[in-house]
């Protein structure tokens, strides 16, 4: 039994289908984020954990009870809303100490419990000001003082640091991640920014027009990416066009290109592999891509041509064209690089990566 | 199956069902019924179904004469308010000069003054007895007055000062809507300063001029005051009306209420069928702030300046008048330019007269009923109007809400003349419908007609309050555990209310000086100020009439600025 799961969960709005059929789960303790561009459903699912969004079909069951017809007050989950919804009539302590009047917790109780949640959040004795008196940070914090007062069962968070600036961004960021490890709560974790995914959660989800790609660690997504969307939306990816070789019995990971028609080798990891006479995509990150003057006959070598190369501060991106495949180099060094050099490619088996369509 | 059970359930909860039942009940019995019995009576005779009433009416000269002169003055009322409008509207929404703010603070006033009040001031002040008049007679020494205010000229005249706001204020908010940058980029695409007026900002100004139009063509078909009291010759529909129940004609006043009715919804109908194929998509990229120029050359700066103070002391003329007047000495005013003795006699008659303060606190009382029962009646409509975020409602449909803004707004819509008749013919005789209880003759039918009257405006500014409310505050509220009216009294209604609440005093303060539905269905317990004004006027006591009319501006003025103050709360 995990601790909160979505089952076939779907939603239609008018005629577009915001979350098509999504099942995940989501354990105990666990940071878990949903991830995707703006538009793929995230939010909606985020909501309808909530309980502020009712399914269209399938079910939510949270410790084992079926809940996808609570009303939001009765399932006792905090969240922070994006533009943080704080209520503008009410100061800072009216403000963390909504959930606790609905609740008729007792003066003392309610004292004690907004102080320590200001104290968490690092606000102490702000209790007084008024809300639009704080700066975005500030009021940022206090959403979250508001939600962790409360001692939700589970955490909801809706993009809350898309309305920081970037070095408030990650300085909350981490101190978030830290808040909640220290007060051992569940959390979910809506974003479309990539990188504060990887730093915030244990699991991830990626989700691509209202359905869910893809679940893993970080790493994994990263790394081992099972579909093209997934792939181009995590980070720059080459993905390179090929089909499988049907010639060879024994060589099940072998592929030829379409464009260049090289021949690469994969280690195989995937079970089910490409079918026969199709096209499929192989990917390979740029910092996976090395770039060589001299052949030392490794596996997957590809004569190329430097034709670009653009600098970016502490790496550099190196453009390279292998008789017609473009392939995307990340180098920590130019020296001795140059345009329109002739040099080598390696594509290393082990990181290239066969994708799902 | 059983999901579809509990979604119904959730729908069509107890509380809900009883708003729901409440709602229809007052709508059937104050909107819907009175109007269809109107309607179904203009065609019947000794209880058969004919259609000789509207033969006969329409035979009849004079009502031809009263349906073209109502459309003629409305129509004439629309241009001339248009023609003082809109310039001004360009003159002070687009440049600054001496004496903009001065103008800009007055420019509404006519909208606040009760008709009956600005018809009085008006007369004080340009009747052939008033200032002006004796002023010019004893500037030359003339035997006669110079002009009598009667007839056209008259009306036209007061229409344009009480109505010209509308079309001032509702085309400086869309010259401010307007982004600036649109006028930029023609002027660089090489248009002349006349031609971007032309070309780029009236066509986008369309709907405020349209909406404009409406307001003012609707409020003159349902002008009362001002044709009673100087039309002359110019007999108005609303006119008829009246003068068709005082006769005891009932039938006649009926037909030409239906009559009247169906040219004012004609007008809204039409209006809204434009409207809707002429919306401007509002480009939602960030434009240019629009600045007011300042106009630098001396000339015309001068003549703006005296553009501007020049109509500021024409709108403040008329109430400068109706003070001075209250405290004239009755029967000292005879062929002065001013009145020459002063007393504050007027103003102690107000409050010595038992007869004089019983006016005040029936309009108190009943206004207040009626503005008290419109902001809760505001609250349940606009429960039921509200869409629900979190399920998709089946039980409340599309069609059910569009029905019922309807018929909350159509009360809205017809003239005052309209609505009391309308309750007037409904209740004026036991019916199956209510059982025995009659309304006409006592003390709540002027309640009645006030809530019905001004509850669309409540409603109105209820939803604005509404609309403008973060709905992320009230799921924020209900992820913190607040049960629905848990979120309602710690977050809607301290956002709402001061919204709500000036809605409501806007409602009071015009049920307080309501005079065209007041006169045709009040009884002695409940006669309000309006009806005093009246018979004093009547009775050439204009002192009192004077006095009764600066009280009511007073207690406006006080309501209309803690009103104001409560919008800025939001």
């Amino acid at each position: 039994m995990s601790f909160l799961s979505l089952r076939n969960l779907s939603r239609t709005f008018g005629s577009t289908r915001a979350v098509a059929d999504v099942s995940l789960d989501v354990a105990q303790g666990e940071f878990f984020g949903l991830l995707g561009p703006s538009g793929c459903g995230k939010t909606t699912t985020l909501r309808m954990i909530a309980g502020l969004e009712k399914p269209d079909s399938g079910s939510i069951e949270f410790q084992g009870a079926d809940i996808t017809n609570l009303p939001p007050e009765r399932r006792g989950f905090g969240m922070v809303f994006q533009n943080y919804a704080l209520f503008p009539h009410l100061n800072v302590f009216e403000n963390v100490a909504f959930g606790l009047r609905a609740r008729h917790k007792t003066r003392a109780e309610m004292d004690e419990r907004v102080t320590s949640a200001l104290e968490l959040v690092q606000l102490p004795g702000y209790g007084k000001r008024a809300v639009d008196e704080l700066s975005g940070g500030q009021q940022q914090r206090v959403a979250i003082a508001r939600a962790i007062a409360i001692e939700p069962a589970l955490l909801l968070f809706d993009e809350p640091l898309s309305n920081l600036d970037v070095s408030l961004r990650e300085e909350t960021r981490s101190e978030l991640r830290e808040l909640v490890t220290r007060l051992g709560l569940t959390a979910v974790y809506v974003t479309h920014d990539q990188e504060e995914a990887f730093a915030l959660c244990d699991r991830i989800s990626v989700m691509v027009g209202g359905k869910l790609m893809q679940t893993g660690r970080p790493r994994e997504l990263y790394e081992q990416p099972a579909e093209v969307s997934v792939a181009s939306f995590l980070g720059r990816n080459n993905l390179i066009k090929a089909m499988r070789l049907s010639s060879s019995k024994t060589t099940e990971g072998e592929f030829k290109t379409l464009e260049g028609e090289h021949t690469l080798r994969l280690a195989v990891k995937h079970d089910d592999l490409a079918p026969l006479n199709k096209p499929v995509y192989l990917a390979i990150r740029p910092e996976h891509v090395q770039l060589s003057s001299h052949s030392n006959g490794d596996t997957n070598t590809l004569p190329a041509t430097i034709r670009e190369i653009i600098f970016s501060g502490a790496t550099s991106m190196v453009r390279v064209d292998a008789n017609g495949l473009m392939l995307e180099s990340l180098v920590l060094r130019t020296n001795g690089l140059e345009v329109n050099q002739s040099c080598n490619v390696v594509l290393s088996p082990e990181h290239l990566t066969l994708l799902k369509n | 199956m059983k999901r579809g059970f509990t979604q119904l359930k959730a729908d069509f909860s107890l509380r809900s069902a009883i708003v729901f039942v409440a709602v229809s009940v007052i709508l059937l019995y104050g909107v819907i019924y009175p109007n269809l019995s109107v309607v179904i009576n203009s065609f019947k005779r000794d209880g058969s179904w004919t259609l000789a009433n509207y033969t006969e009416i329409l035979s009849q000269r004079i009502v031809i004469e009263s349906i073209v002169s109502s459309l003629g003055l409305s129509l004439g009322t629309v241009v001339f308010c248009a023609l003082v409008g809109v310039p001004l509207a360009f003159l002070f929404e687009r440049f600054t000069f001496p004496g903009r703010r001065l103008f800009a603070a007055l420019a509404a006033l006519p909208l606040v003054l009760p008709p009956l009040v600005g018809t009085v001031a008006f007369i004080f002040l340009c009747g052939e007895t008033g200032i002006l008049a004796h002023g010019i007679q004893n500037l030359f020494g003339l035997q006669n007055p110079p002009w009598r205010l009667r007839g056209w000229p008259a009306l036209l005249l007061f229409h344009t000062y009480t109505m010209y706001p509308f079309f001032y204020v509702l085309t400086g908010a869309g010259l401010r809507r307007i982004d600036a940058s649109l006028a930029e980029a023609a002027r660089s695409l090489g248009a002349a300063p006349f031609n971007v007026v032309r070309r780029v900002l009236l066509p986008q100004l369309t709907p405020s001029l349209l909406a404009a139009a409406l307001l003012t063509f609707m409020t003159s078909m349902a002008s009362f005051s001002a044709p009673l009291l100087f039309g002359g010759d110019v007999r108005v529909l609303t006119l008829e009306i009246y003068t068709a129940r005082q006769r005891g004609d009932f039938v006649m006043a009926i037909t030409e209420t239906v009559v009247l009715a169906v040219i004012s919804l004609a007008a809204l109908i039409v209006f809204q069928r434009y409207e809707g194929t002429r919306r401007f998509a509002a480009a939602a990229m960030k434009g240019a702030p629009r600045r007011r120029a300042s106009i630098g050359s001396g000339a015309a700066r001068v003549l703006a300046t005296i553009v501007a103070v020049f109509f500021a002391v024409v709108l403040v003329l008329p109430v400068a008048t109706m003070f001075l007047v209250s405290f004239a000495q009755e029967g000292s005013w005879t062929t002065q330019t001013l009145p020459a003795a002063y007393t504050f006699a007027n103003y102690r008659r107000l409050i010595g007269e038992p007869l004089a303060a019983e006016v005040f606190v029936n309009s108190f009382i009943m206004s207040a009923i009626a503005a008290a029962a419109a902001l809760i009646w505001s609250f349940c409509i606009v429960a039921l109007l509200r869409r629900r975020t979190r399920t998709p409602s089946r039980f409340f449909g599309e069609g059910w809400r569009r029905l019922l803004s309807l018929l909350v707004l159509i009360p809205w819509a017809l003239p005052g003349t309209v609505v009391a008749v309308s309750v007037a013919e409904a209740y004026g005789q036991p019916s199956a419908l209510l059982g025995s209880f009659v309304l006409v003759g006592t003390f709540w039918i002027l309640p009645v007609v006030y809530f019905l009257r001004f509850m669309p405006l409540v409603v109105r500014a209820l939803q604005a309050s509404m609309e403008q409310l973060d709905p992320t505050l009230e799921e924020a509220a209900g992820s913190l555990g607040a049960a629905a009216w848990q979120r309602f009294l710690r977050v809607t209604l301290p956002l709402v209310w001061p919204g709500a609440v000036a809605g409501t005093l806007l409602a009071f303060v015009i049920a307080l000086g309501e005079y065209v539905a007041s006169v045709l269905v009040f009884v002695p317990a409940n006669r309000p100020i309006s009806i005093a004004i009246a018979s004093e006027l009547r009775d050439f006591n204009l002192g009192a009439a004077a006095a009764y009319g600066v009280v009511l501006i007073v207690i406006i003025s006080i309501s209309m600025m803690v009103a104001g103050r409560l919008e800025r709360l939001r």
